[in-house]
């Protein structure tokens, strides 16, 4: 008895590091956020006080939440099937015996090291209006001008490019290293019984993939609401909160108009959606996967 | 009518030869082993056939049509792999139907193949489950029903048995042998087990080195094997092959062909040939190791070891004296040099 208690608390204390370090950075503040987002922001004259659901009431009526909410979905559309898509073409193309597959491997997997500022800093040039590369290349093929990042058209989309071409090579190592596990007998089994290269993708490789798509998607959903940094370096929201997102809104709420209470509650409602949109990606598509 | 024709086919890797200038024919309805020791090509041969590799040189003819350059699908054959090759992911059902699917039969008749299959190999109360809730000779079954719905003249087997323990791997052997005769096909098994070979082949082809040692019938292989390699490769124990200057003196025992001198030559004699006679060759007993039946006496001869089968236990340990004997038609000789036989 004396040693099961002992070896309880031996336990604990071994988790102890790890436990205070994810308490203090990361439990406590989605408490504290959830606390302060019934409050009101403390002013030097006036101090916090509860407010009920004040704040989430003011975020039913502010069309720049809404704004913001509606691009994040937008965002995250063209973002998850695009990256996921290409991440498994690239992946199927780089698993082949092809010439120059450490290359190409390689090639696909540069975006995920750089980081995201530098990215931002290089589409920024593509994107430039006059001088950006894109502009050089539609004005030598003789096409109007246009300001990719300027323009409430093509803002988030081109926002999106750049959010697919950086996380397409991340997932494509997730399906590399999953294509790897597949036994390549299968391959010839599929081939002496006459299946084509798409048959084969289609009814073998795609459902023995299931399992890693689900974690990618997962990471996509999550990342589709998590990515900030390009917005800032590229456009900070705009033009006319064309680009604004999610986290970026928060940002924006909470540390350019210092107004935190309402930025906790914007928060609270972004934590929700992830957790809701997790828990359907488990519960609906883990039952439809197979595991090995 | 030949089945199928490997005519002086060759595979090099990067410049190593798997398999050299190898050519011979099955007939149709034959089931010919490929047997050897694991590398000596005889998966490489089976690959070149199936199409899985192409051939460095060479031409490979089924049933009196050039394959050389065809893909897999298009050589009228169905192959079992050693790993059987299920689709994991999928039923036993939808396994068995996964190439008369993308064949686009027409669904009755692939019910009607798969119905047949099934009762052939006793799947019927498995269709509907996955490859990992079977067992090893249950998986082993699927495989070959998968073959056998493809209804292709010819299959191609890679050590099909290899993972099945020893009891179920001798009611395979003679279910698949069954089977064949049965269905009347043409049949490329490759194994490294001789008695897999030995029991189920209408023909063996040994193979060392990438190239045919020996291509003969079951009982030729035992009882004339061309070489000392095939003399050793084939029975169990392997056949005892010592330098003839051990048998110098002993003219019971040496034929014409060794009036040349013994220097040159090697004596091969099966264990089951050799009896205790006291007027036969003196030998030291090493081991004896009683296995039921019989007694395996573990000798020394010309200084390697020389083994004799006897029937029953024998009252002997090591370190007493035996002598040993045999007619001189059990005898094997041997070139030492080139290991080829010559009498």
């Amino acid at each position: 008895m004396k040693s099961r208690l002992s070896a309880a608390v031996h336990g604990w204390l071994l988790l102890l590091p790890a436990m205070a370090l994810l308490v203090a950075f990361t439990h406590w503040p989605a408490v504290a956020s959830l606390v302060e987002s019934f409050t009101s922001t403390p002013r030097p004259r006036r101090p916090s006080r509860f407010v009920g659901v004040a704040n989430y009431e003011q975020m039913l009526a502010d069309p720049v939440f809404w704004q913001s909410l509606v691009n994040n979905l937008r965002f995250a559309l063209g973002t998850i099937p695009l990256a996921i898509g290409l991440a498994l073409l690239m992946a199927v193309w780089v698993n082949d015996r092809i010439p120059g597959r450490t290359f190409a491997r390689m090639a696909y997997f540069t975006p995920t090291i750089l980081p995201m500022i530098a990215v931002a800093n290089i589409w920024l040039f593509f994107y430039t209006p006059q001088y950006g590369l894109l502009e050089q290349v539609t004005a030598a093929l003789g096409l109007p001008s246009h300001n990719w990042l300027g323009s409430r058209e093509t803002a988030l989309a081109a926002v999106t490019l750049v959010a697919v071409w950086k996380e397409a090579g991340f997932f494509m190592i997730f399906y590399l290293a999953a294509l790897q596990g597949i036994s390549p007998t299968l391959a010839e089994a599929a081939a002496l019984e006459g299946a084509s290269r798409w048959t084969f993708f289609r009814r073998v490789q795609f459902p023995l993939l299931m399992p890693t798509t689900l974690f990618v998607l997962i990471n996509a959903v999550i990342n589709a609401f998590r990515t900030v940094d390009h917005i800032i370096v590229m456009t900070r929201g705009g033009p006319d909160n064309a680009t604004s997102l999610l986290l970026f809104y928060v940002y924006q709420v909470g540390f350019n108009f210092w107004d935190t209470s309402y930025a906790a509650a914007l928060t609270v409602v972004l934590l929700v959606m992830l957790a809701v949109a997790a828990l359907v990606q488990y519960g609906w598509l883990e039952r439809r996967v197979h595991y090995r | 009518m030949h089945s199928i024709a490997v005519e002086r086919v060759s595979k090099t890797w990067n410049g190593v030869a798997a398999v050299e200038d190898v050519s011979f024919t099955v007939e149709a309805g034959d089931l010919v082993a490929l047997l050897g020791p694991s590398g000596c090509g005889k998966s490489t041969t089976l690959r070149l056939i199936a199409g899985l590799d192409a051939p460095t040189a060479g031409r490979i003819v089924i049933a009196g049509r050039e394959v050389t350059g065809l893909p897999p699908a298009r050589r009228g054959i169905a192959m079992v792999f050693q790993s059987y090759a299920l689709f994991p992911h999928l039923s036993v059902a939808e396994n068995i139907l996964f190439g008369l699917k993308v064949r686009k039969v027409p669904r009755a008749e692939r019910d009607g193949r798969l119905a047949k299959a099934a009762e052939t190999l006793g799947l019927a109360p498995l269709l509907d489950r996955r490859p990992s809730q079977l067992s090893g000779g249950q998986q082993q079954r699927v495989a070959l029903a998968r073959a056998l719905v493809a209804e292709a003249s010819v299959c191609l087997m890679d050590e099909p048995l290899s993972n099945l323990d020893a009891q179920l791997r001798l009611e395979m052997r003679r279910e698949i042998r069954a089977l064949q005769q049965r269905l009347g096909m043409t049949m490329i098994y490759v194994t490294h087990d001789q008695v897999e070979a030995m029991t189920m082949a209408d023909r063996v082809i040994l193979m060392r080195g990438g190239r045919i040692e020996q291509n003969a019938t079951p009982a030729e292989l035992y009882d004339r094997p061309s070489s000392a390699f095939a003399a050793r490769f084939v029975g169990t124990p392997p056949m005892n092959v010592v330098p003839a200057t051990a048998l110098a003196g002993r003219d019971w025992a040496l034929p014409d062909a060794a009036a040349g001198g013994l220097g040159s030559l090697s004596v091969g004699v099966r264990p089951e040939a050799v009896r205790l006679d006291p007027a036969g060759l003196p030998a030291e007993i090493v081991a004896a190791e009683y296995l039921g039946a019989d007694t395996l006496i573990e000798t020394r001869l010309g200084g390697v070891p020389f083994v004799a089968r006897t029937a029953g236990r024998i009252g002997m340990k090591a370190g007493e004296t035996i002598h040993l004997a045999w007619s001189a038609g059990d005898a094997h000789w041997f070139d030492r040099a080139s290991e080829r036989r010559i009498a």
